[in-house]
């Protein structure tokens, strides 16, 4: 991406070489970029099965404390393995048991593996190392924020295109789409629709939030569009006979498709909080994912029983990457507009 | 004036017939048939035939579609499905706790927004005023759930300074011991938004050139902050601050769950747990128009401010 600029003075650098210049001058935003894209590396790890597979697994003693606080005794007496409960002549079921038993002897798994005591982040109320589930709650989170981000943009693309290029009818159509849309607020319109699907699922929270929130980008899209379509180079196309679809979107769109780029990053940030709230209120993740809203809900119980870990963990996490998400997205604006300074 | 209220509320007539389309076609059609849900497990079809009679379901569309504005337009929305209280008596009991809370925080915010984005974009490029923006920029990311439950486990249940939750029935025991936290909390979360907002609002402003000339002219800086600067940064905080109390009343949904506080957000999310259509037909109708209506006045109070501003 450094551009031949740098090299052939002949050609001038695009818009996407100096903003790029601009972009690494800046040292808080390489910082901020760095932060997200190593929570992005975590999410290709725990969604290609690398990291955090196994978080469903057992290994530690119910809410298990972090390493640095040191085990529990109270808890640490339950990591034993206990001596086998003597023979109950009454069980109706200890013949199935035995045979049970025997046939994970068999396949070389033990019936009582020594739990640990400790975990270095914790463990949750099931013995769920906390901070694999971390990282696959973030695995949820962020996906959500991601799709549901490019669904908006590339909703919110396509009516402003339609709207700004065509003008007129089509235009006063949208428009009173656009306002119908911004006249509901748009949590209630998130719970609304929450409501009217009722059922639960990755799946139908990327369609909430994507379909409530194309209003922000379309505005700004149906703005470039009116300035773009008067432009030489688009009379140009007209006088080379191009169809409309590809003045709009092979000839304006890569020149309006940094102020859809910037809105993605905004948007992502907001919906990866809206995902917390809404999985948090049990409206969003189905029951069986988790998400940072899920462990959030659980969270909320345990810090009474005073098991702060797995609070800390979860919101420290998103804390984290929304923090180098927004500086990164404003730096973002910064470079690819420089007008807005 | 009256002229241009008049104009304005008609043109609102558009966007509510397709706030109340949207609405009908999002419960009518995408939301599947609510008679099951009604009639419980052990339906049978005698029971549903009657259930759908008495919905208007059985009638053709644009008679269910005249059911509904008939409901919008005479305030009567029937009774709720879950618990057979009418929709407009919820309503009207739920307003008053809701504003309870959201009446002292959006004041509160405001002031405090103002005094420190005068204070911050006066110091502006400085260490200070970076070191309050990346303050800022972490407040804005940590989730308000994280607050909600922190600052009520801490000083409501360990520390005890305030109630965990609950709402009582006078209006100044409500304010001074229940609504405490939820608005202390509140404006933690607010905060930071609405000083970054309010701060560009005032940037905007200290590069003028009357602010210049009355520096040239000898006045005091603070004469110049809280005359000059301020009454031209006010009119887009105006219009800020009023475009968002519709959407504020829904907002507040969180601290009113967490607090047990019986108002507009929390019946909000009770009805969508409870599949109460009715409830959130009626209260999206009813914000939708409020926040029409309280952008007419934002527009107003904006000619108000600002003689310059000539509403055609």
């Amino acid at each position: 991406m450094t551009g031949p600029g740098l090299h052939h003075p002949a050609v001038s650098p695009g818009l996407w070489t100096l903003a790029w210049r601009r972009l690494r001058a800046d040292r808080v935003a390489m910082a901020a970029l760095g932060v997200v894209c190593l929570f992005l590396l975590s999410v290709v790890l725990s969604a290609t099965g690398l990291v955090a597979a196994d978080w469903e697994d057992e290994v530690a003693v119910n809410y298990a404390p972090p390493t640095f606080v040191g085990p529990d005794p109270l808890l640490a007496a339950l990591a034993q393995p206990q001596a086998p409960a003597p023979p109950n002549a009454f069980d109706p079921l200890a013949g199935d048991i035995a045979v049970l038993k025997a046939q994970l002897a068999r396949r070389g798994q033990a019936g009582h593996t020594v739990k640990r005591t400790t975990l270095p982040f914790g463990a949750d109320k099931w013995g769920h190392d906390v901070v694999r589930k971390t990282i696959k709650g973030g695995q949820t989170s962020i996906v959500v924020g991601l799709v549901a981000a490019f669904v908006a943009v590339a909703l919110g693309t396509l009516f402003g295109a339609l709207s700004g290029f065509y003008g007129g009818r089509v235009d006063d159509f949208f428009n009173w789409f656009y306002s119908v849309f911004t006249a509901i607020p748009s949590i209630l319109m998130i719970l609304t629709v929450a409501a009217v699907l009722q059922t639960r699922g990755v799946a139908t929270i990327v369609l909430i939030l994507g379909l409530t929130g194309w209003t922000g980008p379309y505005r700004l899209i149906r703005a470039e569009y009116i300035k773009h379509k008067a432009r030489e180079y688009v009379l140009a196309a007209d006088a080379i006979g191009a169809s409309s679809r590809r003045k709009m979107f092979v000839h304006i769109f890569p020149n309006v498709s940094h102020v859809a780029l910037v809105q993605v990053s905004i948007l992502v940030v907001g919906f990866i909080k809206a995902e917390v709230i809404l999985s948090f209120l049990g409206f969003g993740v189905p029951v069986g994912v988790v998400s940072w809203g899920s462990m959030l809900n659980e969270a909320q119980n345990e810090l009474i029983l005073g098991k702060w870990w797995q609070l800390t963990a979860a919101a420290t996490a998103m804390a984290l990457l929304v923090t180098a998400f927004s500086l990164f997205a404003d730096a973002l604006r910064d470079a690819l507009d420089p007008k807005l300074k | 004036m009256t002229a241009y209220i008049l104009r304005r509320l008609w043109q609102m007539l558009p966007t509510m017939a397709g706030v109340v389309v949207l609405v009908f076609v999002l419960f009518n059609w995408v939301g599947g048939d609510p008679t099951y849900l009604l009639a419980g497990k052990m339906a049978d079809a005698r029971a549903i035939a009657n259930i759908r009679a008495q919905l208007g379901l059985d009638a053709p569309w644009y008679v269910q579609l005249g059911i509904f504005v008939k409901q919008i337009v005479t305030f009567d929305f029937g009774n709720a499905w879950s618990t057979g209280e009418p929709v407009s008596h919820i309503i009207a009991t739920r307003l008053g706790p809701s504003l309870t809370v959201l009446v002292p925080l959006t004041v509160l915010e405001t002031t405090i927004g103002i005094a420190l984005a005068l204070a911050v974009a006066f110091v502006r490029g400085s260490l200070t005023d970076r070191l309050v923006m990346v303050a800022c920029t972490v407040g804005m990311s940590i989730s308000i759930l994280v607050y909600i439950i922190v600052f009520q486990y801490g000083l409501a249940y360990r520390l005890g300074l305030f109630p965990v939750q609950g709402w009582g029935e006078h209006f100044t025991e409500n304010l001074l011991r229940y609504a405490t936290l939820p608005i202390l909390i509140g404006l933690a979360v607010s905060v930071a938004p609405t000083l970054r907002l309010f701060r560009s609002f005032v940037l905007d402003e200290v590069g003028q050139d009357y602010v210049r000339t009355a520096r040239a002219k000898g006045l005091p800086e603070r004469r110049i902050v809280w005359v000059h600067v301020l009454r031209n940064a006010a009119i887009p905080i105006i219009t800020y601050v009023m475009a968002n109390l519709p959407a504020l009343l829904i907002g507040a949904f969180l601290l009113e769950r967490f607090f047990g506080i019986p108002g507009i957000g929390r019946e909000v999310i009770l009805a969508v747990e409870r599949s109460d259509f009715p409830v959130i037909k009626a209260i999206t109708v009813y914000v939708a128009a409020a926040t029409m209506v309280f952008n007419l006045l934002a527009d107003l109070m904006y000619q108000a401010v600002d003689p310059r501003v000539q509403l055609a």
